[in-house]
């Protein structure tokens, strides 16, 4: 039965695809994107070229976008420095690794768990608490690092993983997010699911959560990117817990030396973030081909 | 919306109490979220916008000064002026653009499939996914003749001696606004992208039969109407982005830029707070900033409800 269905949607989706479109418009768009992407994707070419090229390619006249040489030698080098590293490398990995993935996680379930009463309950309060998040992403993060650093303290959290995973839960973009595609989910399945004798939390976990699948996936794509980022600043002071960010800017951070290190660690840095986010792009895709979405 | 209106007259006759007792699961889903926004979100801008009406050298305690801040700041401050400038700039230029821009490309992509989509998804967003991509356009705009651009245009003859890219007052601003743009397709992209992917296939088949033609009435009368809680979400991101450039600033023209080119409010704001250790004065700086985004996304909500009709 859900084969066949499978099945009949593909063919649908087919022949929907020839509906309202024109030849020349779709080699119109293919060139305007090609062109775009050129320059979109013109400096990630230049930095990895970068990482491949010896010292002596990068400051050359004139300058060429693809290395003639390429070399790992600044892959190698960045392998030397980080052997040296006063705390063992691996310990850098490990805490990006705690704070990305309890940030992650936390904040994808956490945000959610509140977008969807947000979005689908009317209670009182509701309208005021959810313009107070929206707000509050208006106002910039840069002077209110004081208070939060009071408040960290206060809360006993500070120089722990706590300081950064805790308030990463609530950013405001994850619940902002989750609950403008809860709401076009129709209401007709969370009352006949009310009906079977569901708890709020079921038809939350059961219902909803498969059914935003794309937003969740979006989301935590965009949080696992800011919590990977994530250089530990002001709340972690012991160098045992500082994330690898720090580190490896620690060691980019040299000077024209280490120009090709610098290009290799920005490398290296956007690696991980762009598996995942493949990953999370597939598993959308895949959703939207076998499953009819919305009723 | 019709369930929802049936059971209204019973609601309404429930006093406050009941209601909330009523909604006790709806609180409980809530809690959590609101527990840490509480401690790491109210708290603390509360805190901030009280400390604006204080002198706060983060030594001594805070002392009263009333407006005195924000009176210095439109009174007293000619760079918060430029600032203010320079900021406006952005959000007018890169606001609008870069929305745009999320929005073109987003719906284009939509129209391939498999891995081309992700591939290009990928190539699109992929600015956004470098943390530190600034960097390599300090080596396209550097200012000596291994700059990737300069070279190019000594090359081919467009001038005869490098250009000073961050160094010339009048290049900074269209050379961030550029970088900007360039960064631009985050949040709001890959928002519009999953938004695209939710909206049910046979809507487009009904308003095919309704006598839609192209693709672009298709765009305005059924896409993106279906799409208008992304749209607005969208809003709020770029609008926040645009006006909250910074950091692009002070690391490719540094801060202060040549004859604060390329100040704008943020490198204003850490230029107090961080460097010269004036917290109240950063603070005012900052609930400023906020009034300014609050008021912009008002009117940019305004006009996004009118999309479609």
């Amino acid at each position: 039965m859900a084969k066949e269905k499978t099945r009949v949607k593909k063919r649908w989706f087919h022949r929907e695809k020839q509906l309202n479109r024109s030849a020349a418009g779709n080699g119109l768009l293919f060139f305007f994107m090609a062109f775009c992407g050129v320059f979109m994707a013109l400096p990630l070419v230049i930095l990895i070229n970068n990482a491949l090229k010896p010292l002596d390619e990068i400051f050359q006249y004139p300058q060429t976008i693809f290395v003639k040489n390429p070399t790992f030698e600044n892959f190698k080098d960045l392998f030397v420095v980080m052997s040296d590293s006063w705390v063992p490398f691996s310990r850098y990995i490990f805490n990006t690794l705690i704070i990305t993935g309890f940030g992650t996680v936390g904040h994808v379930v956490v945000a959610s768990l509140a977008a969807y009463p947000l979005a689908k309950h009317k209670f009182p309060g509701k309208n005021i608490l959810f313009s107070i998040v929206v707000l509050s992403m208006m106002f910039s993060y840069n002077v209110t690092q004081i208070p939060n650093y009071m408040i960290i303290s206060y809360l006993g959290i500070n120089n722990t993983y706590l300081a950064l995973i805790l308030p990463s839960w609530q950013f405001g973009m994850g619940l902002y997010l989750m609950k403008q595609f809860m709401e076009q989910i129709p209401d007709s399945l969370m009352e006949s699911a009310k009906l079977d004798g569901a708890s709020e939390f079921t038809i939350f976990w059961k219902i909803f959560m498969p059914n935003v699948k794309p937003a969740w996936l979006t989301l935590a794509v965009l949080q696992f990117q800011q919590m990977w980022g994530n250089t530990g600043s002001m709340f972690l002071r012991s160098e045992k817990l500082k994330p690898m960010q720090f580190a490896l800017q620690q060691i980019a951070g040299g000077g024209a030396a280490r120009a090709g290190v610098a290009c290799a660690v920005a490398f290296v840095i956007a690696l991980v973030p762009i598996t995942f986010f493949l990953i999370c792009q597939s598993q959308i895709i895949e959703t939207m081909t076998s499953s009819g979405m919305k009723e | 919306m019709d369930s929802a209106n049936q059971t209204q007259p019973i609601v309404h006759r429930l006093t406050l109490k009941q209601k909330i007792y009523r909604s006790r699961a709806s609180y409980a889903m809530i809690a959590p979220y609101f527990l840490f926004f509480f401690f790491f979100t109210v708290l603390p801008v509360l805190a901030s916008i009280v400390l604006s009406f204080t002198y706060f050298d983060m030594l001594s305690f805070p002392s009263w000064v009333g407006f005195n801040n924000y009176a210095r700041l439109f009174l007293d401050d000619e760079i918060f002026l430029i600032a203010l400038k320079n900021t406006l700039l952005f959000a007018v230029i890169t606001g609008p653009a870069s929305y745009l821009m999320c929005l073109l490309f987003a719906w284009i992509i939509n129209e391939f499939h498999g891995k081309m989509r992700a591939f290009l998804t990928l190539i699109f967003y992929a600015p956004s996914i470098c943390g530190n991509a600034y960097y390599v356009w300090s080596l396209i705009l550097s200012s000596d003749r291994y700059g990737y651009l300069n070279s190019i245009l000594l090359r081919w003859g467009f001038v005869n001696n490098a250009v000073l890219w961050f160094q010339t007052e009048k290049l900074v601003m269209p050379c961030l606004i550029v970088v900007q743009l360039w960064l631009s397709l985050g949040t709001g992209f890959l928002s519009f992208i999953a938004g695209l992917q939710t909206i049910d296939r046979s809507m487009y088949e009904a308003a095919a039969m309704d006598g839609i033609k192209n693709r672009w009435q298709e765009l305005w009368y059924v896409t993106l109407p279906a799409m208008k809680p992304q749209l607005m979400f969208g809003a709020v991101m770029q609008i926040t982005q645009s006006f909250a450039v910074g950091d692009i600033s002070i690391q490719l023209a540094g801060n202060p830029s040549i004859n604060y080119a390329g100040t704008t409010i943020v490198t204003h704001l850490i230029d107090y707070g961080t460097f010269r250790f004036e917290m109240g004065y950063a603070s005012a700086i900052a609930t400023i900033l906020f009034l300014l985004m609050v008021g912009t996304n008002k009117l940019v909500q305004a006009l996004l409800r009118r999309v479609g009709e």
